[in-house]
């Protein structure tokens, strides 16, 4: 069984996706648990899976037991194995979460959401777990397509929102697959690692480069990169909690680690930074990319609308990073992952705290909201300082790398531009809370709020606000073990070549 | 010119075709306000590449990849690949079909709930109705 783990990952979602859409034929009781059940399982191979890489290295898993390159592989190491534990952990948490919320959004078509968060979830687990190029399109496509689905069913924009979402995604997957043809007619395989051997002797061939971008510029807009990132903030504001608090801390994070297996694996960081203007526009693309987010963060009046411009500059972080080229820039990068992942879930579970009871999270709606619910608002608290980068929250660490990395590489921009993307983060988290700790409630018969009247404002249930807490508080546990995750996971993840 | 004509144009005509078809396709996704065009022009899209795809297989006087007489029917002869047109990228394409008629499924569903609500597909109309 343990050496079936690669492949329990991704066939327990998928298998109890369908089983759960039958199940709703007869009765939407079964359907949550069978969702818990498929998630949990997927985690737990993904714990396993962790434990089995860091004893033994790297796997390589055959499916069908056809030998790659002819065959689909499944190419584990730590950098993989890692991502893996992250998403299925925080899909299986997100699900406990918002179990409330979804049962009272969807009603009778839960079953129907069960299914699409099984499959969406099954769609970023083989992305990141898969080692073969064309099947990561498929798998890309699955995410997205069940993706759309879930975040159609929100307020009245939604459908608008995510077809628009849907005409750029349907793009980006494209120029993907564009870019594995001229991969494909190059070197005659689409395995990652056959790909890795066959390709460095063609690298000066104008048609790989070609593959290099139009794959690059594929994933840039599927993770939402400035300016390729117009679809995100109405797609995840307009969709109901549930959906949002499930896709915003997978899909960017998941499209992320796709660049990095693509630009380390696919093609070595010989090709990738071979030529230095390259990475040095990829870092400054990443430095507009921070800025821009933050200062459109700046404008918004809605929390949740705020919160995903937040994450379109913490997109630029883990690119920018990343191209840094060094190390510590990618120690960063790689722990950036993880801890925005957290963080991102942490602050969308509170807006769904927030919504579950009063409807909105527009600036106006939260005032004086920490008397009526102080566990969210704590939580939110911890959140923010998390998304701060304040010690001991885990955003520090990942920050602190990154400045490291940006200092030794010579790229004070980058520096410059973390540090003044926290500083607008603390704005942005403080004017939240000043809102929600010292504005007087009472006053709530503006134009804007239609949601209950105050005085029957509570915390939400428990069974939201203690997962929540949970998240909260893993956010300094993982802040403390930061240095653990680095030496052990993070190290063996990124090539020896690069210093 | 001639040379252009003669390498550049003629022998490569199969991606002309598909950057063509792709430009159309972007263009429509672009240009036009009616949902409905967008996601016809975003179907020209896919077809282009799916049609890139199909035509780096092909060979010229090729044939279909099926051996009649294969290795272990009692006849032993060596293949000559070159008379075969490449299968894979042929099979590669299967999925993507299935993958774009899902995406013009989703996309033509969300297209209809949006008509459902404003009475129209006009992207600029609706935006409008939106924001009052």
């Amino acid at each position: 069984m343990t050496d079936q783990y690669p492949s329990l990952i991704l066939i327990a979602p998928l298998l109890f996706a369908l089983f759960v859409f039958i199940s709703s034929w007869f009765s939407r009781k079964p359907a949550f648990i069978m969702t818990a059940i498929a998630l949990g399982l997927s985690s737990a191979s993904a714990v396993g899976l962790l434990a089995q890489i860091m004893a033994n290295g790297p796997l390589s898993y055959r499916i069908g037991g056809w030998a790659p390159p002819m065959g689909i592989e499944y190419y584990v190491d730590h950098l993989n194995a890692l991502v893996l534990v992250v998403v299925s952990c925080l899909a299986f948490w997100n699900l406990i979460a918002t179990r409330p919320d979804i049962e009272r959004s969807y009603g009778d078509k839960a079953p129907i959401f069960y299914t699409l968060y099984l499959l969406s979830v099954a769609g970023h687990l083989g992305i990141v777990v898969t080692g073969d190029a064309f099947n990561l399109y498929v798998l890309l496509e699955i995410a997205a397509l069940s993706g759309y689905a879930l975040l159609a069913m929100g307020n009245a924009r939604a459908h608008l929102s995510t077809l628009r979402y849907l005409f750029m995604g349907t793009v980006g997957a494209s120029f993907y697959l564009l870019g594995v043809g001229y991969m494909y007619i190059m070197t005659g395989s689409l395995n990652m690692l056959d790909l890795a051997r066959l390709l460095p002797p063609l690298y000066e061939s104008p048609a790989i480069a070609a593959a290099f971008g139009l794959v690059l510029v594929g994933i840039f807009i599927k993770m939402a990169f400035f300016p390729l990132h117009a679809w995100l903030p109405n797609a995840y504001s307009d969709a109901n909690s549930p959906a949002s608090s499930l896709i915003a801390p997978m899909t960017t994070k998941v499209m992320v680690y796709a660049m990095i297996r693509i630009c380390l694996t696919v093609f070595t960081p010989a090709l990738a930074f071979k030529s230095v203007w390259f990475s040095n526009g990829m870092v400054w693309a990443a430095v507009v990319a921070m800025v821009m987010g933050a200062l459109f963060a700046l404008t918004q009046k809605d929390m949740k609308k705020m919160l995903t411009y937040v994450l379109i500059s913490e997109v630029g972080y883990m690119v920018g990073g990343f191209w840094l080229g060094n190390r510590l820039g990618m120690t960063g990068s790689i722990l950036h992952i993880v801890n925005d992942a957290v963080m991102t879930l942490c602050v969308f579970l509170c807006v769904g705290c927030i919504t579950f009871r009063t409807g909105s999270t527009q600036f106006e709606s939260l005032k004086g909201l920490s008397r009526k619910q102080p566990y969210t608002m704590a939580a939110l608290v911890l959140g923010g300082l998390a998304m701060i980068g304040v010690p001991p929250t885990c955003g520090f660490y990942s920050k602190w790398y990154l400045i490291l990395g940006g200092l030794d590489a010579g790229h004070y921009e980058f520096v410059a531009a973390l540090v003044f993307s926290s500083l607008i983060n603390i704005v942005l988290f403080f004017r939240i809370f000043e809102i929600a700790f010292f504005e007087p409630y009472g006053d709530m018969h503006g134009d804007h709020y239609h949601g209950p009247p105050h005085e029957k404002i509570q915390d939400a249930p428990w069974s939201m606000v203690l997962p929540l807490l949970v998240v909260a508080v893993g956010l300094i546990v993982l802040g403390l073990y930061s240095g653990s995750i680095v030496t052990n996971i993070i190290d063996f993840a990124i090539p020896a070549t690069i210093i | 010119m001639t040379e252009f004509l003669q390498t550049g144009l003629t022998a490569h005509y199969n991606y002309w075709i598909y950057i063509i078809l792709m430009l159309i396709g972007l263009w429509a996704m672009m240009a036009k306000v009616n949902l409905i065009k967008k996601i016809i022009g975003m179907n020209i899209f896919q077809t282009a590449i799916i049609l890139f795809y199909v035509s780096i297989g092909a060979k010229k006087g090729g044939t279909i990849p099926i051996l009649e007489h294969a290795p272990g029917h009692g006849h032993e002869y060596i293949m000559d690949a070159a008379l075969y047109i490449n299968p894979l990228p042929h099979v590669l394409m299967l999925t993507a079909i299935v993958v774009s008629v899902a995406t013009l499924g989703v996309a033509l569903a969300l297209a209809l709930k949006t008509y459902r609500e404003h009475k129209t597909l006009d992207e600029d109309e609706i935006l409008s109705h939106l924001s009052e």
